[in-house]
């Protein structure tokens, strides 16, 4: 392999891992507030791609990718409020099956309403075959704007989280939802909002990155279980060690390809996933002692 | 003797409804029907697993694909011109290769089902065990995952592999002679008996289903499914009965696909597909978790509707909708609920209806 080979394989491999990272802060925003791990949050990223391939239609990109966000962001919060609020008490074996379930009714309800198509959002700059020369390796200028958005949503969520109100108020919920009512936050509220915000996240990155991966209806369930790995690989509840784990997960899996066939590329990952669970279940970045305490 | 009341029922019930359809004319429902006895059994395997164990399984496709394509690689394998090689010689000295003619009149050699349905049992309880060990140790999310995550390397395994024939899948697999004149096949002529080597297997099943949770393991099962650590207190070796369960759901699974695959003379990858193990949750979720008998009548009645394509493009739809609905509403299924409360508050009126006559009785001989 020539160096700037590896490069071209580093490149793939971070935007790859930029999309799981996406989808494994949705993941611990959902899992902070409520002890849930959402098995619909891959969805959120397809419908993301979706609703603003739609709405480029009639508007410029970048509206239609706000707007997209917004919907998005909304549906995630309609699902907390008529399926997730009733289901406060059930055991962690009803809510897997539930947001299993949810996924599944979002996924058909796409195939319904934009059939089994595979979209593409158009590329931000340029077009497919514009490049960027960097270090000899040559990516697509899309590339650069998945890093982007990714260092800002990562950058954006440090600060919420440690600097609003809002934002400590969710951590709060995470520590000790009791008391953080007693607190006077309001935590069903909170509970919504980390909802919405992992909708809104999960779409702005199946935006960003449709130009490069496209968009089909039946996406979400592969995404959600690589940013399951990733989230676990990072220690569940931690936003940020997720987009560190996403790149390793990404890197590797680029690699993988150069030496195993195309069509392994998922056993790689998922016997990664095995073989954390089983060793290191509190991840690569996460406390054991933290760990034990939480109920999976 | 009481507990095989329900079984007896079940054997009622089966032949009624091949009479039904052979009075009706509809004789090619059985078909359905059949393929049904199969799921059924891969979701009345699963019931012991999420029901009495308490332990969520997302991989009971693998463990069908394995029993599937084990016995679909090993028996389209063509012996004639292998004559030579020890594998040849050893299953010749042993009777158990099968001759056959095909279509187009060429001689062909196959090993017999009987070596892959050995194999294809051993392989899937060798991999449930030493899968259970290090996974079952895991809760929650973590396990669902894990089997998902096992259900996934299977899917992509056949998908990826030649010899599995990739997206195709294995055809032209044999029918598998069971006994001379019992035949498993999806031949049109031996659509009766095979309707009944079905179902009879499900039966079976369950037989040894009732026994073993009216045993020591099936006590134990049930406290572990009450409180793990409780249980654990006791004294109840909770690992190892979990592993247990779960090889046995395995091996369920795996027969399943066997037979499956010798009926319909083939398997494709969707049904390894992740999918596929959402719907026996599924139908294990509406029959009620620790219910084997919801488990059978859900499993019969969903995929008999799906294969009949009742549910039309909104297939996978239905089975979303399903488990929605009854984890919110009826975490206690479908079966329990509507029947058994209904029968209850029937006797309560009128044991209640008793006691208010008593009572007015009573009064009135003051």
């Amino acid at each position: 392999m020539s160096p700037e080979q590896i490069l071209q394989y580093i490149f793939a491999g971070i935007t790859v891992g930029s999309i799981y990272a996406f989808v494994a802060i949705g993941y611990n925003i959902i899992y902070n507030t409520t002890g849930i791990i959402n098995f619909a949050q891959g969805e959120f990223v397809m419908l993301g791609g979706m609703i603003s391939f739609t709405l480029s239609k009639f508007m410029p990109l970048l509206p239609a990718i706000i707007l997209a966000v917004l919907i998005t962001a909304a549906i995630g919060g309609l699902i907390e409020i008529v399926f997730i609020r009733r289901m406060r008490k059930s055991s962690v074996l009803g809510m897997v099956v539930v947001t299993i379930g949810i996924s599944i009714l979002l996924r058909e309800a796409a195939l319904y309403i934009w059939d089994e198509q595979i979209r593409a959002l158009s590329f931000f700059t340029g077009t497919e075959i514009s490049s960027v020369n960097i270090l000899g390796a040559r990516i697509s200028p899309q590339v650069l704007w998945v890093l982007g958005v990714t260092s800002i949503i990562v950058g954006g969520l440090y600060l919420f989280f440690k600097f609003t109100l809002t934002g400590q108020a969710m951590r709060a919920c995470s520590e000790n939802s009791r008391a953080a009512k007693l607190c006077g936050i309001k935590t069903d509220s909170m509970v919504n909002l980390s909802f919405m915000l992992s909708a809104g996240i999960g779409a702005l990155g199946g935006c960003v990155v449709s130009p490069l991966t496209q968009t089909h209806y039946a996406m979400g369930t592969d995404l959600a279980i690589k940013g399951f790995i990733v989230a676990i690989l990072g220690g569940l509840g931690n936003p940020i060690a997720a987009v560190a784990a996403g790149l390793i997960l990404g890197l590797l899996e680029s690699f993988s390809i150069s030496i195993l066939p195309m069509a392994y590329k998922d056993v790689i990952s998922v016997i990664i996933l095995l073989i954390i669970l089983v060793v290191k279940p509190s991840g690569l970045f996460g406390s054991k002692q933290a760990s034990s305490l939480k109920d999976f | 003797m009481k507990r095989y009341y329900p079984v007896i029922i079940l054997f009622i019930t089966i032949v009624v409804i091949q009479i039904l359809t052979f009075v009706t004319g509809k004789g090619y429902m059985l078909t359905q029907l059949t393929m049904s006895a199969y799921y059924v059994l891969v979701a009345v395997g699963l019931c012991m697993v999420m029901g009495y164990a308490g332990q969520i399984s997302l991989g009971q496709a693998g463990f069908f694909a394995i029993g599937g394509y084990t016995t679909a690689f090993l028996t389209t394998i063509d012996f004639s011109d292998k004559a030579g090689t020890a594998i040849y010689k050893l299953l010749d000295t042993l009777g158990l290769l099968i001759t056959k003619e095909t279509l187009y009149g060429d001689t062909i050699m196959h090993m017999s089902p009987w070596v892959s349905l050995f194999l294809a049992v051993i392989l899937a309880g060798i991999t449930a065990y030493l899968l259970g060990i290090p996974v079952l140790k895991l809760k929650g999310h973590y396990l669902a995952m894990a089997t998902m995550g096992f259900g996934i390397i299977i899917y992509r395994l056949v998908l990826g592999t030649k010899i599995f024939g990739e997206a195709d899948g294995i055809s032209n697999v044999p029918s598998f002679t069971i006994f001379p004149g019992l035949e498993l096949s999806g031949d049109f002529s031996t659509r009766i008996s095979n309707y009944y080597i079905a179902w009879l297997l499900v039966i079976a099943a369950i037989l040894l289903m009732v026994n073993l949770i009216n045993s020591r393991v099936g006590r134990a099962l049930r406290s572990l499914h009450g409180g793990e650590d409780a249980s654990d207190a006791m004294g109840v070796d909770t690992a190892r009965y979990k592993v247990i369960v779960f090889v046995i759901g395995a091996v369920f699974a795996a027969l399943a696909g066997f037979f499956m695959t010798h009926y319909n003379g083939g398997i494709g990858p969707s049904e390894a597909g992740v999918g596929k193990s959402v719907r026996y949750v599924a139908i294990v979720a509406v029959g009620g978790m620790a219910n084997i008998w919801g488990s059978l009548v859900m499993g019969l009645i969903l995929n008999f509707l799906s294969l009949r394509g009742v549910f039309g493009h909104f297939d996978d739809a239905v089975f979303g909708v399903i488990l929605v609905v009854m984890m919110m509403f009826m975490p206690e299924g479908f079966i329990r609920i509507a029947v058994y409360r209904d029968i209850k508050s029937f006797f309560h009126k009128i044991l209640n209806r008793r006691k208010v006559e008593k009572i007015k009785l009573e009064h009135s001989h003051e």
